[in-house]
């Protein structure tokens, strides 16, 4: 009795997330009338546009992630070894971003950083890049320093630290040739959420008025009818290799510690 | 010689503080003085001066309907996320399930709960919208028209299931650790005892859970409360939630007046800080049983 209900609760699950992932293949497949087809994705991939914003958030991603691992490595490496007085502080800010909407911290870059403030970031078009690039970075900052935290708590960052300083590593020498490959799982899941999070993002790349993929997307969206399924299947195999490949460096990881 | 002793360092505590310099400048920059900047235009009149007058202003029909479909929506989705996704997780749990299902389902509660915003919206209207895949599929082989039955995608039923979609698999993700946490003894004692499995739950299972369980409640309604893509690529921008209302007034000054927006943005930050607020103490009391 017990196994039925909940073999029904599973399988009702699934069907409820099954359903839509069968509705916007099928629908992205019937572009040709009568029979199915990959026009739809032809006619993506043969659009412009597309590369363009795909390109566009994928540079976006990279230096986000870039400038992610720049920021919470030597941060979380840094509270670890001298400041864990700190931690409760920095754990709080790095949660933020999940308390404030996107389109919150979004409207007050607006606001702080156009043509007329002290910093005008808004008005060119590398600044708004820039602004972007920030703002993505806070949105991944509780994922980043999560993984990061978790992946230095595994390590002896004390010893190691002593340890490099004893044979004379200065402080860059020990983030990035003793901490870095030490955490280097945790700030790959940390870089393939990110890329996922960046890539179909929306609210903050319209709201810029930036060039991106997300913003491509509804446009289509909202004149297209075969295309949008097409761009959804595109997005769902995106955000499922990103995760795979979050768990494939976890794995791989897990095998060479049992090996070492 | 460097300074090699950390421990030496308590008269020095500033050169320490150094370390976190480039975070907290971001931190600042990026973060707290935007949302600070929401917070205080939100008590300033058009000249700068004090007032409470934006969020006075707040309360007009248009404004009001919006925060409570907002808050609507979120509740109810938080809600039927947070039942689903328990039945889910507790299936796999305790339900005698194979244990093969257990990682491709947190793994795709991984995949769904990042699978939001635009590209979900398409996959929502490929199925249920006028022309889905479950729309024509009832209709030819069922006669059953949703719409008659007073169901559209594009209404505030239509956003809650979509909206499902990936509010289930984070409760997946945040409640299976926890219930990965009710310790086999704990039944093993409450059935020596004589307790039926409905007291273990009720008298049990559940006060231990029920921190977790409210906590991540909160979070999912933080989550939908904040979403925009979604409903915006769903329904464009007339439907009356209050994410959307901000998006069209930072784009478009709908509102005829700034600081009004920054009195609406500020709504937002109070009801999901509120929400987070339950969720970040609760989880902290729920820890302290799921060492």
């Amino acid at each position: 009795m017990k196994r039925l209900v909940a073999w029904a609760a599973f399988i009702g699950g699934c069907l409820y997330f099954l359903l839509p992932l069968v509705g916007m293949t099928e629908f992205s497949l019937k572009m040709r009338r009568g029979e199915y087809s990959f026009d739809a994705y032809a006619r993506v991939f043969g659009d412009p546009r597309f590369w363009e914003t795909f390109g566009y958030s994928l540079t976006l991603a990279a230096a986000t992630i870039a400038f992610g691992v720049l920021l919470v490595v030597p941060t979380a490496y840094w509270v670890r070894l001298k400041l864990p007085q700190a931690r409760p502080v920095i754990e709080f800010i790095t949660l933020l971003p999940l308390v404030i909407p996107a389109i919150v911290i979004v409207f007050g870059y607006i606001r702080l950083y156009n043509t007329s403030s002290w910093l005008p970031l808004t008005g060119s078009a590398f600044g708004t890049d820039i602004l972007l690039t920030m703002g993505y970075a806070t949105l991944a900052l509780p994922y980043m320093y999560r993984a990061v935290d978790t992946g230095l708590r595994t390590i002896d960052v004390a010893t190691l630290t002593e340890a490099a300083q004893s044979l004379g590593a200065g402080w860059f020498t020990i983030l990035a040739r003793i901490i870095l490959p030490n955490v280097l799982v945790a700030v790959l899941s940390g870089a393939f959420l990110t890329l996922a999070i960046v890539i179909g993002e929306f609210t903050m790349a319209a709201l810029l008025n930036r060039p991106a993929f997300g913003p491509f997307m509804q446009l289509l969206g909202a004149n297209r009818a075969y295309e949008p399924p097409a761009l959804a299947v595109i997005a769902f195999a995106i955000t499922w290799g990103c995760m795979g490949l979050i768990q494939l460096v976890t794995r791989f990881s897990k095998h060479e510690r049992a090996k070492a | 010689m460097r300074d090699t002793a950390p421990r030496a360092a308590r008269g020095r505590l500033p050169v320490e503080w150094l370390g976190i310099l480039p975070f907290v400048a971001f931190a600042l920059l990026f973060l707290i003085l935007p949302t600070m900047k929401i917070v205080f235009g939100a008590f300033q009149s058009g000249d700068g001066s004090f007032t409470f007058q934006n969020l006075i202003d707040l309360n007009t029909d248009s404004i009001r309907n919006a925060y409570w479909t907002s808050i609507k929506l979120s509740l109810v989705t938080a809600l039927l996320g947070c039942v689903v996704g328990f039945a889910m997780a507790a299936a796999v749990v305790f339900g005698g399930l194979p244990k093969a299902i257990r990682s491709p389902l947190l793994t795709f509660s991984g995949v769904a709960s990042n699978f939001a915003g635009v590209p979900l919206a398409f996959a929502f209207i490929a199925t249920l919208g006028p022309a889905g895949l479950v729309t024509i599929w009832l209709r030819t082989e069922f006669g059953i028209n949703l719409r008659a039955y007073g169901f559209n995608l594009l209404s505030f039923w239509g956003l809650v299931v979509t909206y499902l979609f990936f509010q289930i698999p984070l409760m997946i993700l945040i409640i299976t650790p926890a219930l990965d946490g009710l310790k086999r003894e704990w039944r093993e004692a409450a059935e020596v005892l004589g307790a039926t499995a409905g007291q273990y739950w009720r008298m049990v299972a559940f006060p231990i859970l029920f921190p977790s369980l409210l906590g991540t409640f909160a979070l999912l309604f933080a989550n939908a409360f904040g979403a925009v893509a979604t409903a915006f690529a769903l329904t464009g921008p007339q439907l009356n939630i209050v994410p959307i209302k901000l998006f069209a007034q930072i784009r478009g000054d709908v509102l005829g007046n700034p600081n009004l927006g920054y009195a609406l943005a500020f709504g937002m930050i109070v009801l999901t800080g509120l929400a987070n607020v339950i969720y970040i103490v609760l989880r902290t009391r729920s820890e302290r049983w799921l060492k």
